[in-house]
């Protein structure tokens, strides 16, 4: 008999989540709910609880770029970046968050996954440079305009990141999926299952392309 | 060896950086819970080793504590004007670009110096954690730079990152809070019984329905725990492999790569990735935590659709 009980603890999360209340309470509440639902005693589920996010620190370590990009920014790094896209002709926002899209896929087929990121070079550079542009195209940008154009930056990083990352053979996921093909007795060679992430990396490339070229129409149509 | 020990002492000391930077900001009226908040962090980084697992979960409580009882803030302390940055932006140039790229220049470069020439044999760093490694040592050189360009006042440094942590605020720890949910619902058998579920109500005589419940599944499943590698062995073994594989004779390798591709569409549409979808929009200062999920949506439905197409087209008619 399958205890069904413990995915209570997913339906907290999402009515948690869905009722804003705060995540890390939610997540915390959830995970003790799953664990006692499970039949782990309490003193287990946190025990368990303490192991895990210890194990999991390589998680948080990126943070340790905020004093560079706080120092930056208290000497204009975002004023630069905007000013440098304002001064470049022909450029649109949807053109620069293609190339960023394309730059972004390729590094990461080579596995060089965190050289870019939502730390690392969206918030100090490309978003500025987004806003920038998008207010070359459109004028002075209204408050959800420019919630807007900041969001599918941070998007675009997020696409690339995904859909350029399973082509590099040694990225965990295709190891993960290697390692499970193989306790069912199917032996693949993490090149043929690299090479099946090719179509839907171009596939992802070719439609969130199209939608920031849709993106430049409108910020050109509103002025 | 340099190994990820390393650079948990890097980032604990930032994390005390953090403490020390609330603690100064007296515009901020909850700063005493913010520098508790950063406080655990560094315990835990310096010390997560040598604490028990249940004195690793106290920790982890009493930083729930704080969030959850609204005990952390942010000050109004502008550390230079926009006009003052403007002037220092022309002073400075494209000067400014040179520290923010030499930490993905560190980590490119030094990744391909160490992994294709005799480094790698000298064991210097070890090899799980290069380019971790790399992205530290970058850091380090683009704030030796900066306080050699810009001779900022001595404590810039640390105000500045605790501006913007604490900016961000509690979403900094969510990610690691999300991965260790993972782990538990990994002990009380979630994903088994998800599995089974799923596995009950699918048809085998029909090889699109097959696929189309595989693909939906891998997204649902991954939306649910916020990462796909959660949901692929589940999902695999449930239908993957026994229906897809096995009765209906698909292709193994489109079966595994491309389904895993499906799940990351889950992935752009749920708060449960936290480090990619609520996160990002902290650090962009958004009014909606979910304007970067809406922002995705549109491509993730679009790159599903397409997926799916390649699992039936290439996993069964190539």
């Amino acid at each position: 008999m399958i205890n069904y009980w413990p995915l209570l603890g997913i339906a907290l999360v999402v009515v948690g989540f869905a009722l804003r209340f705060n995540p890390l309470l939610v997540v915390a509440v959830s995970a003790i709910v799953t664990g006692l639902l499970g039949h782990m005693p309490f003193v287990k589920v946190l025990a368990t609880l303490g192991h895990g996010f210890n194990e999991n620190r390589y998680v948080s370590v990126i943070w340790i770029i905020l004093p560079v990009v706080g120092l930056l920014e208290r000497y204009g790094l975002q004023q630069r970046a905007r000013t440098l896209i304002a001064n470049m002709r022909g450029a649109t926002t949807g053109r620069l968050l293609i190339v960023y899209l394309g730059f972004r896929q390729i590094l990461s087929a080579f596995g060089l996954t965190t050289v870019a990121g939502h730390a690392q070079t969206v918030r100090p550079l490309v978003a500025p440079m987004a806003v920038a542009a998008a207010e070359k195209q459109h004028g002075e940008l209204d408050e959800d305009t420019a919630e807007r154009v900041k969001a599918i930056t941070a998007a675009t990083d997020n696409v690339g990141l995904f859909f350029g990352e399973d082509v590099f053979l040694a990225i965990a996921s295709i190891l993960l999926i290697q390692g499970s093909l193989a306790s069912f007795g199917i032996q693949l060679t993490p090149f043929q299952l690299s090479m099946w992430a090719i179509p839907t990396a171009i596939c992802a490339f070719v439609i969130h392309g199209t939608r920031l070229l849709l993106l430049d129409r409108q910020l050109g149509r509103r002025k | 060896m340099i190994n990820l020990l390393w650079l948990y002492v890097l980032a604990g000391a930032v994390f005390a950086g953090f403490a020390l930077g609330s603690a100064r900001d007296g515009t901020n009226a909850k700063r005493w819970g913010n520098a508790a908040f950063w406080s655990l962090l560094t315990l835990s980084f310096w010390f997560g080793d040598l604490f028990s697992d249940i004195g690793n979960g106290i920790l982890v409580l009493a930083l729930v504590a704080i969030a959850g009882t609204h005990l952390l803030g942010r000050g109004s302390k502008e550390s230079t004007s926009d006009q003052e940055r403007e002037l220092f932006c022309e002073r400075h140039g494209n000067k400014l670009f040179l520290p923010a790229l030499v930490i993905p220049f560190t980590a490119f470069v030094g990744t391909l110096l160490f992994n294709y020439t005799l480094l790698k044999a000298t064991g210097l760093i070890d090899p799980k954690a290069v380019t971790l490694v790399l992205l530290g040592c970058g850091v380090i050189i683009a704030l030796a730079i900066s306080y050699l360009w810009f001779r900022p006042p001595a404590p810039a440094a640390v105000d500045e990152g605790s501006r913007l942590a604490n900016s961000i605020g509690w979403a900094i720890v969510l990610p690691q809070m999300l991965a260790s949910l993972g782990v538990i619902f990994a002990s009380a058998g979630v994903g088994t019984t998800i599995g089974a579920l799923v596995g009950a109500i699918i048809p085998s005589d029909r090889v699109f329905l097959a696929v189309l419940v595989y693909a939906l599944g891998m997204v649902v499943f991954t939306m649910i725990m916020g990462n796909a590698f959660a949901a692929f062995p589940v999902m695999i073994a449930a239908i993957g492999i026994p229906i897809l594989i096995h009765a209906d004779g698909g292709n193994p390798a489109v079966i595994g790569a491309v389904g895993m591709l499906a799940g990351f569409c889950g992935t752009l549409m749920t708060p449960m990735a936290a480090n990619f979808n609520i996160v990002p929009a902290a650090l962009l200062e958004l009014k909606s935590q979910y304007a970067v999920i809406r922002a995705q949506v549109p491509t993730a439905i679009a790159l599903l659709i397409a997926n799916i197409i390649i699992l039936y087209v290439a996993g069964f008619h190539l």
